[in-house]
């Protein structure tokens, strides 16, 4: 019965593998997501704080590197997203992913002009809410995942979500090899979003530091900022890291003046002392920096190896 | 009905009933956050078997806001 159908993201978004990179403001660049395209996933620029000229630049870059699909992902508290999401459509973006908030006053537009839309969602009743405006697939992602974050972990998220909608569901948080795959598949995922993994990669363009903490950082090397402030973010617990929780303690004004343009001084500078070194939980499972291509392969071969030992041990029951 | 709504926003949001009056704003006053605001909306619907569109959603900011979207869907 193998290849009888089709998985249904990779039929939707015209891929190789279900398997999509993170929207990250910063590290999301066009360099990255061409080789995460060009590996057979699904490749996403982070929009991020950027005007549309600069998501213009980006997305011509993009164009040179591959010829695959790729998406852009607009955060909705952005100052810019209406410009940004005006330029998705006049570039005719293939897919564009949506982070914090409701994209429903777009929806309409972007499916008239053939993009495919799919929402970060944070809760089974948002997901449905996204199907009932008609989302085309939702991403649950999990609290173990880096930047900003919900409040419910990947495991209880994504199986509620699966209950709740009948379009495909990506599996996002906590997610860095083949066997959370596997996992995220057996609660019914038909796709996986990665962030982090990606960030540990050679050709992401993110500082050194950056990458380095990534490998070295355990399972309990991560802190959520911010929380006070009311927009969590999941970040490497450096020293900076640390200070801005005491601070969020003692003054919050301090805390959220320290944190501004803290995430690119991490990203682009490897700035250890003043940067946000968001990441997620997985930390703790990457241990090596590797090519985009090695990541996809590693993760589909673990996969597959995963889903043959499930099976093994179910045949035992 | 509003005696059903008020409770329902109030074991929604963990709050005494008491706490619940019309003039309340779910955000502000209640502390809904906007996850919130989709749970409550789905609760009503299931409730009261009406269908709250999400344009409707983004109007109701108060308590007398949910009473009249549902008392003008059913």
């Amino acid at each position: 019965m193998r290849n009888s159908s089709k998985n249904r993201i990779c039929d939707l978004l015209n891929i190789q593998y279900p398997i999509l990179m993170g929207g990250m403001s910063w590290a999301g660049t066009p360099k990255l997501a061409a080789a995460v395209s060009n590996a057979g996933g699904l490749g996403i620029i982070g929009a991020g704080a950027m005007r549309a000229e600069h998501l213009k630049a980006a997305i011509d870059q993009i164009r040179a590197l591959t010829d695959k699909p790729f998406g852009v992902n607009v955060i909705l508290v952005s100052p810019s997203a209406d410009e940004l999401v005006d330029l998705v459509i006049q570039e005719h973006v293939p897919v564009v992913t949506f982070g914090a908030g409701n994209p429903s006053k777009y929806i309409e537009r972007l499916k008239e002009a053939d993009i495919k839309v799919i929402p970060v969602v944070a809760s089974d009743n948002m997901a449905r809410m996204m199907e009932r405006i008609g989302a085309d697939a939702v991403i649950a992602e999990g609290m173990e995942s880096g930047g900003h974050i919900g409040e419910v972990t990947t495991l209880v998220l994504v199986n509620a979500v699966c209950r709740a909608v009948s379009i495909p569901v990506v599996a996002a948080g906590g997610i860095a090899d083949g066997k959370a795959m596997a996992a995220m598949f057996a609660l019914g995922a038909e796709g996986i979003q990665m962030g982090t993994r990606f960030i540990a990669t050679k050709e992401a363009d993110t500082h050194q530091n950056f990458k380095n903490l990534i490998v070295k950082s355990n399972i309990r090397d991560t802190v959520v900022t911010g929380a006070t402030l009311g927009h969590p973010a999941r970040v490497i617990e450096t020293r900076f890291a640390k200070k801005v929780k005491e601070l969020e303690v003692k003054s919050l004004q301090e805390a959220e003046e320290i944190l501004v343009g803290s995430l690119r001084k991490a990203v682009v500078d490897g700035n250890i002392e003043e940067g946000s070194f968001m990441a997620g939980q997985c930390v703790g499972l990457i241990d090596e920096i590797k090519s985009v291509e090695d990541v996809i392969k590693d993760i589909i071969n673990e996969f597959h190896s995963a889903v043959a030992n499930v099976i093994q041990e179910a045949n035992k029951l | 009905m509003e005696e059903k709504v008020f409770q329902i926003i109030a074991e929604q949001l963990g709050i005494d009933v008491g706490e619940v009056s019309l003039e309340k704003n779910l955000m502000d006053d209640l502390g809904a956050d906007s996850l919130d605001m989709v749970d409550l909306v789905m609760a009503f619907e299931d409730q009261f078997g009406v269908k709250i569109s999400d344009q409707d959603l983004s109007k109701i900011k108060t308590v007398k806001d949910v009473v009249e979207a549902i008392k003008q869907r059913s």
